[in-house]
């Protein structure tokens, strides 16, 4: 059918390319999209806005992307690159062009990440990002651990029953963030700055991801959660995928972690166990010590003691007593002896009294004669006068002098 | 011991203070002259602390919190 040449005009070129731009714009789907494809025509004028074309074997995209999100693109865009753009379709009515505002690109395919990762990985390196000498050590008994990972999810859960068992004395602070997309960077970087706010702030953070693919991984890589990393207060553990999966964050954090579980495991190095240890023997410490102190007490007690005791009067009495029993025994034994001695002198004396005396004589015979008037003894015929007595052994008799003779 | 601070009663105690204590007062005994009646205060307060410190750590439940804002709520963890 020919359209008639005197139907009348409905648009004006603004009009109708209005319409066309009222139509793209109010198509959800067009609104936010996701569109990969190949860079071309880099254009980055003094403006600061950035212009490309995306193409593919069978089509092109023209792309802007304004100053204002431009700035915040870490991305080293490139022709021939492989990207995804996300952004939202518009029509440029000077030009009559639809073209996708793009507020997001990332690279595309292991490949690209990897080309990404590296260069990050040069540049955060040669800005000493992750020197050895920026590292703090992890304490090793913390009282407030934080967490910045998925409410929802494995890893909090590995490391939840990890801390739970090790350590239950702790308190753990979960910073809740997505951990994969488009918001992931900006709610990780809000949640360990969160944590750092808290008074008092976490002893560590742990930062934890579950394993996924190297895109999934990729907010890990972000260059502004790795520079949060670096710049946290508290030290961070990083514990993202698993064993093999290496992130920029890994490299800026204090300590690496394989798994989160190593992570919670890295974050509690003294356990429960050990604590009950070090309990007992400081117990065990105490008790000794008290000991020892009151055996010290003692023994200067007793040697204190023993100094009185020395200088007691009751010691000068006991001694002065003992001086008295030996003076006394030693008289004893001096009067026993003068006695014994004394004794036999008395017995030799006797026995020679014995053996001079008249009585013996007389046994053998011999009489002895006194004069009865004076017992004066007789020795003489002349002294024999008047009455005279004679003592004989056993007795003695009176006798009358008759006859005397010389 | 530091007197200047009155020692506060060991119920209130956290775990790490208490034992930081106990390590000071162990420490104390062993290293300074103190009369007899301190050194027995010391210890009794030695041994409270010890019991303190063994029954938080046998009755220790992990406390999990979750900070959204600058606000912490208990966390309820999914089974």
């Amino acid at each position: 059918m020919q359209p008639s040449l005197f139907a009348s005009v409905q648009w004006t070129v603004s009009s109708l390319t209005k319409h066309i731009r009222d139509l793209l714009e109010s198509d959800a789907e067009l609104q936010d999209v996701w569109v990969e494809g190949e860079i071309s025509n880099l254009s980055r004028p003094a403006s600061g806005h950035i212009y490309f074309t995306l193409k593919d074997v069978g089509a092109s995209l023209k792309c802007v992307m304004w100053k204002m999100t431009a700035a915040r693109l870490t991305l080293r865009l490139q022709d021939g690159m492989a990207v995804a753009v996300h952004g939202k379709i518009g029509v440029y009515e000077v030009s009559g062009q639809y073209q996708l505002y793009a507020d997001q690109i990332r690279p595309v395919g292991e490949g690209a990440l990897y080309q990404e990762f590296l260069r990050l990985k040069a540049l955060l390196e040669a800005e000493g990002l992750f020197d050895a000498e920026r590292k703090r050590p992890i304490p090793e008994l913390p009282k407030r651990i934080g967490i910045v990972t998925s409410a929802t999810g494995a890893a909090i859960r590995d490391m939840l029953s990890a801390i739970r068992r090790r350590l239950p004395i702790v308190e753990v602070i979960l910073a809740p963030a997505s951990v994969q997309g488009d918001d992931a960077p900006l709610k990780l970087i809000e949640a360990i700055a969160s944590l750092n706010r808290l008074k008092p702030p976490p002893d560590v953070i742990l930062l934890a991801r579950g394993g996924g693919s190297i895109e999934d991984l990729w907010a890990f890589n972000d260059e502004r959660v790795v520079r949060a990393v670096a710049a946290s207060e508290a030290p961070i553990i990083c514990g993202v995928g698993h064993e093999t999966d290496f992130t920029l964050s890994d490299f800026a954090a204090d300590l690496r972690a394989p798994t989160p579980t190593a992570a919670a495991e890295l974050a509690t190095p003294i356990t429960v166990i050990e604590l009950k240890e070090n309990l007992s023997t400081l117990d065990s410490q105490l008790t000794t010590t008290l000991l020892d102190l009151l055996r010290q007490q003692n023994n200067s007690l007793s040697s204190l003691r023993d100094g009185l005791r020395f200088f007691s009067p009751a010691r000068r009495i006991a001694s002065n007593r003992q001086r008295l029993d030996d003076l006394a025994r030693r008289a004893d034994a001096g009067q026993a002896h003068r006695l014994a001695l004394e004794t036999s002198r008395l017995t030799g004396l006797d026995k020679r009294l014995e053996a001079l005396s008249p009585l013996k004589v007389l046994g053998r015979g011999y009489a002895v004669v006194t004069r009865q008037k004076d017992g004066v003894l007789v020795h003489k015929v002349a002294q024999a006068r008047d009455g005279i007595r004679v003592r004989v052994s056993d007795g003695e008799f009176d006798a009358e002098v008759v006859n005397r003779k010389s | 011991m530091p007197k200047s601070s009155p020692s506060k009663p060991v119920d209130e105690l956290t775990y790490e203070a208490a034992f930081a204590e106990l390590e000071t007062i162990v420490a104390a005994l062993e290293s300074e002259q103190k009369s007899l009646d301190e050194s027995m205060a010391l210890y009794e307060r030695g041994q409270a602390l010890v019991k303190r410190c063994s029954e938080l750590l046998d009755q220790a439940e992990l406390k999990v919190k979750q900070l959204s804002g600058n606000e912490l709520a208990d966390f309820e963890e999914a089974e």
